[in-house]
C-alpha cells in the first residue's frame, strides 16, 4: 500500500508496509463502524416533537454488553497489532543479520558523512573510504552501520528503506539494512537540529556489484592516504574540524 | 437576603485586575488564552505560507528565514499547548465551573488563585518578550532536546532558549498553584448531599487532570532546572563530553509530556459529556464506567512515555514494553468513546451549536485516536516517527481538544458567563466553516507524511523524493484551507463580542440543564448562590420516569 506513496528499497520495507496495511485494515474497520453508528444515532434519535428521550442508566447487565463486547474486540485487535509490531521491531531493530559490510555514519550540523570499511571490511583501517553527503552501498548486501553524532541529536532516515534511527552525541548506535533495488534515495535528518535542519540532506546510492566495484576502485586510492586523519576529506566546502561540536567527533562510550 | 448585600461591589481595579473571584480569574485565563490562540494561529499562518510558497513574501510578515521558521514552529507548539489548551481547558473552565457546579461560593484559597493567574500572566509576558531579544525566540522545537537547546552555539537563539525555559517553568508554577485550589475545593467545598458519584463529570475530569499534572510535572521541573544550568552556568547534565546524557532530558520531558496529552484531553471529554447529556436529554450511559475508564487512562498514561523515543537510541527491547502499554491505553479510551456514543441511543437530540461541537468532537477525535495506533506500534513508528503523519495525528487529537471541545464549552456556558445568548445562525456558520476546513487542512498532511515528509522542514527543495509536485499541491491545499479556517474564526469573534451587548438576554437555565450552575442568575453574582444549595441526586437525571418535566435539577428536593 505504502509503495503507492514511496518506493520500498530494503528487505524490511515490505514487512513494515505489511504491518501498516494490517493496522490500516483493523483501525479502518473500527473507524467506519464507529462513525457510521454515531451518525446513524444522531439521525435516528434526532429531536421530534412528542417523542421524549428514554431513561437508560447504562448500569444494567444487558445494556453493558454494548460496551463489553466491542471492548473485547478492541483487545483482540490490540493483541494482533502488538504481535505484528513486536515481530517487525525484532526483525528491524532488535536483531541484526550477520554483516557483509560495515559503514560508519557521522551526523553533524548540517551534513552527513560516511566511512565505508573498504575492501577489508574493517573500520578504521587504511582502506576505509570516506564520503560526504553520499552513501554508496552494494545491492543485496547486508550492511551494519555505526551511527554517531558530532554535536546535537540528529536522526538518520532513509524513507525508501523505512529506516530511521536517532544519532545521539556520546553514543554509538548500531543498526543494519539491506538494499534491494539499485537507485538513488534520499537521506533525511528527521530530528530538529538547528537552522540548517532542512538542508541536512544526503543520498544513498544503491549500486549493482559491478558499479560498486568501480566506485571502490575509483574512490579507494586517493582516500587511503588521508584516512588516518578522520577530519579530512576531499570536499573542501565543508570542513568538519571547525564545524560546531567537532570536539565530540572522537567521543566513544 | 441577596448575595450582593453580603459582597459590596468592588472598584474597577479590584474587580478586574486584582480580583479573587473565581469567575473573574476564569475570565482572565479565558481571554489571555484566546489572545494567545490568536498569536499561535498567526504563527501557523506564517509557516504554512512558507511551506506552500517557499521563500516568498508572506503578507503581514515578510520573507521567512530558516532560523525564523524554527522559532515559528517551536513557538506555535509551545503556545498552543501551554498557553492555550492548558489555561482555557484547565484554568478557565476549572475556575469558572468548579465552585458553581459543586455549589460553593468561591475557591478554597482565593488569593492563591489570584497569584496563580498573576504568575501565569508573567509567564506569557516572558514568552512573548523572547520574540524581541537578540537571536529571536527559541527555535529548537517545543520538545527542546539538548544538546541543541543547551548551547547557544548550536541553536543560535541563546537568550530565547533560556527565556523559553523560564516561561515554561513559571507557567507550571501557575498551574500548580491553581491546581491545589481545584483539588481542595472539590474535595471540601461540595454542597451538602453531593456524594462523589454526584459530581458532574467535567469537574471530575478537571480534578483528575490536575492531579495527573501534579504527579507528572515534578521530573520535568527538575529537568528544566538542569537544562537552565547547562545553558547559563555551564554545567554538563546533558553534555556527553562531560559525562552527561542527552537522553535523560527526553525521558524527563516525555514522562511529563505524554500525561500532558491526557491533562488536556480529560477536561475536554468532561465538557463533551455535559453538553451531550443536556442536548440529547439523556442520562449519561454508565457514569461510573466513564469515571473508571478515566482512572485507567490516568494510571496508564504514566507508563507510555517512551513511545516518543522508540528510535531515539533507547535500548530496543524497551520499545516492546512501551508498545504494549501504549496499545493498552487505547482500550479504556475506546471504551470511553463507546460510552459517549451509546449515550445518544434513545435520546432526543437537539442540534444546537454546542451539541454540534460536542458531536464533532467525537467524530474527529475518533480519527485522531485510530491514527495513533500506527505510532504506538513500534514496528510502524519506525517509518512514521517525526513525519507529517505524526503532525496530522496529534492535530486530530489537539484540535478536537483545544478548539472543538472549547467551542462546545464556550457556546454552552456563554449564557452563564455573560448573561446573553450567542447568535445561533452565526454559530452554525462558524461551526460548519471550521469543521470542514479543519479536515481539509489535516487530511492532506496524513498523505504527505505517509509519502515521507519529515517535520519542521523549512523547504523540501533539498529532498528529491519530497520535492515532487504532487506533494507540493497537497501542502498548498492544506495552507489554503488554513486561510479559510482562520477567516471563519472572525465570525466567532464577531458573534462573541456582538452578543456581549446585543445578544438575547439569558435566563438562569436556558438549556434546561440539571447542574447547579444553572440554578443561579446569568451571570452569577459575586458569591454565586443566594442560598447555598443542597444536592439530592446525580447530575444527569433527564427524562426520569414518573416526572412531568424531562429534567430534574440536582438541588430540587422532589
Amino acid at each position: 500500500m505504502l509503495e503507492r506513496f514511496l518506493t520500498g528499497a530494503s528487505t524490511y520495507s515490505q514487512s513494515i508496509d505489511h504491518l501498516i496495511f494490517l493496522i490500516a485494515a483493523l483501525v479502518g474497520f473500527w473507524l467506519v463502524v464507529a462513525e457510521g453508528f454515531l451518525f446513524w444515532l444522531i439521525f435516528r434519535f434526532r429531536h421530534r416533537e412528542g417523542q421524549p428521550s428514554q431513561y437508560i442508566t447504562g448500569e444494567e447487565k444487558h445494556l453493558k454488553r454494548w460496551i463489553t463486547i466491542p471492548h473485547m474486540l478492541v483487545i483482540a485487535c490490540d493483541v494482533l497489532i502488538i504481535v505484528g509490531a513486536v515481530k517487525v521491531w525484532m526483525n528491524v531493530k532488535q536483531t541484526m543479520p550477520p554483516a557483509e559490510q560495515t559503514v560508519r555514519v557521522y551526523a553533524q550540523q548540517w551534513a552527513w558523512s560516511f566511512q565505508d570499511a573498504g575492501p577489508d571490511g574493517m573500520l578504521d583501517t587504511g582502506d576505509d573510504i570516506r564520503t560526504v553527503g553520499e552513501l554508496h552501498v552494494k545491492v543485496n548486501t547486508t550492511y551494519h552501520f555505526e551511527l554517531v553524532s558530532r554535536d546535537v541529536v540528529h536522526s538518520f532516515c532513509v524513507p525508501s528503506f523505512r529506516l530511521k534511527q536517532d544519532a545521539v552525541p556520546g553514543r554509538t548506535i548500531a543498526g543494519w539494512f539491506r538494499a534491494t533495488r539499485p537507485g538513488t534515495y534520499d537521506i533525511q535528518c528527521t530530528q530538529m537540529c538547528g537552522i540548517g535542519h532542512s538542508v541536512m540532506a544526503g543520498r544513498v546510492i544503491v549500486e549493482t556489484p559491478e558499479q560498486h566495484a568501480r566506485w571502490v576502485q575509483a574512490a579507494g586510492s586517493p582516500y587511503t592516504a588521508q584516512a588516518a586523519n578522520p577530519a579530512s576529506h576531499t570536499h573542501a566546502s565543508l570542513d568538519l574540524s571547525t564545524a560546531p561540536g567537532a570536539e565530540f567527533a572522537e567521543v566513544r562510550p | 437576603m441577596s448575595a450582593e448585600a453580603h459582597h459590596a461591589e468592588p472598584g474597577f481595579f479590584r474587580k478586574y485586575l486584582f480580583s479573587t473571584d473565581h469567575k473573574m480569574i476564569a475570565m482572565q485565563y479565558l481571554f489571555t488564552g484566546m489572545i494567545m490562540a490568536v498569536i499561535g494561529g498567526y504563527l501557523a499562518y506564517v509557516f504554512r505560507m512558507q511551506l506552500a510558497y517557499p521563500s516568498q513574501q508572506v503578507p503581514g510578515y515578510g520573507v521567512v528565514s530558516p532560523n525564523e521558521y524554527n522559532s515559528l514552529v517551536t513557538m506555535h507548539g509551545t503556545i498552543m499547548i501551554f498557553w492555550v489548551a492548558m489555561p482555557v481547558l484547565l484554568a478557565a473552565f476549572g475556575n469558572f465551573l468548579i465552585p458553581l457546579m459543586i455549589g460553593c461560593d468561591d475557591m478554597a484559597f482565593p488569593r492563591i488563585n489570584r497569584l496563580s493567574y498573576q504568575v501565569f500572566f508573567l509567564s506569557a509576558v516572558v514568552l512573548l518578550a523572547s520574540f524581541l531579544v537578540q537571536g529571536g525566540a527559541f527555535g529548537g522545537a517545543w520538545t527542546s532536546y539538548p544538546p541543541l537547546s543547551a548551547k547557544g552555539a548550536y541553536n543560535l537563539t541563546p537568550v530565547g532558549a533560556s527565556m523559553w525555559l523560564v516561561a515554561v517553568a513559571l507557567e507550571f508554577v501557575a498551574f500548580l498553584l491553581g491546581g491545589i485550589n481545584f483539588v481542595v475545593t472539590t474535595m471540601n467545598g461540595r454542597a451538602p448531599g453531593m456524594k462523589m458519584y454526584d459530581i458532574p463529570i467535567v469537574v471530575w475530569m478537571i480534578v483528575l487532570a490536575t492531579i495527573m499534572f501534579m504527579f507528572s510535572v515534578g521530573p520535568l521541573i527538575a529537568g528544566a532546572v538542569m537544562l537552565l544550568f547547562d545553558q547559563l552556568l555551564g554545567t554538563g547534565f546533558y553534555d556527553p563530553g562531560r559525562g552527561g546524557d542527552p537522553l535523560l532530558w527526553q525521558h524527563l520531558f516525555w514522562f511529563f509530556g505524554h500525561p500532558e496529552v491526557y491533562v488536556v484531553l480529560l477536561p475536554a471529554l468532561g465538557i463533551v459529556a455535559e453538553v451531550v447529556a443536556v442536548f440529547a436529554r439523556k442520562k449519561l450511559f454508565g457514569y461510573k464506567t466513564i469515571l473508571h475508564t478515566a482512572w485507567a487512562v490516568w494510571v496508564l498514561s504514566f507508563v507510555v512515555w517512551a513511545h516518543h523515543q522508540f528510535v531515539a537510541g533507547i535500548d530496543p527491547r524497551m520499545a516492546n514494553v512501551f508498545s504494549i502499554t501504549t496499545l493498552l491505553i487505547s482500550i479504556p479510551l475506546a471504551e470511553m468513546v463507546f460510552v459517549y456514543i451509546a449515550t445518544l441511543y434513545g435520546g432526543s437530540i437537539r442540534l444546537a451549536t454546542p451539541m454540534l461541537w460536542a458531536l464533532a468532537f467525537m467524530a474527529e477525535f475518533l480519527i485522531g485516536g485510530v491514527t495513533g495506533i500506527f505510532l504506538g506500534a513500534s514496528g510502524t513508528d519506525i517509518y512514521f516517527h517525526d513525519t507529517y503523519f505524526v503532525v496530522a495525528h496529534f492535530h486530530y487529537t489537539f484540535v478536537p481538544i483545544a478548539i472543538i471541545a472549547v467551542f462546545a464549552g464556550l457556546t454552552y456556558w456563554y449564557p452563564k458567563m455573560f448573561g446573553r445568548m450567542l447568535n445561533e445562525t452565526l454559530g452554525k456558520i462558524h461551526f460548519w466553516g471550521s469543521i470542514i476546513t479543519f479536515n481539509v487542512i489535516f487530511i492532506p498532511l496524513f498523505i504527505t507524511g505517509t509519502a515521507g515528509d519529515q517535520r519542521r522542514i523549512y523547504s523540501y527543495a533539498q529532498f528529491a523524493e519530497q520535492a515532487r509536485p504532487a506533494l507540493q499541491h497537497l501542502r498548498v491545499v492544506s495552507t489554503l484551507a488554513l486561510l479559510v479556517f482562520i477567516a471563519f474564526q472572525l465570525i466567532f469573534v464577531f458573534n462573541f463580542l456582538w452578543s456581549l451587548r446585543h445578544g438575547q438576554r439569558a435566563e438562569a437555565n436556558p438549556w434546561m440543564a440539571n447542574t447547579l450552575e444553572w440554578t443561579v442568575p446569568s451571570p452569577p453574582p459575586h458569591g454565586n448562590f443566594a442560598d447555598m444549595p443542597t444536592v439530592y441526586r446525580g447530575p444527569y437525571e433527564y427524562a426520569t420516569p414518573g416526572r412531568r418535566e424531562d429534567f430534574w435539577p440536582q438541588n430540587v428536593p422532589n
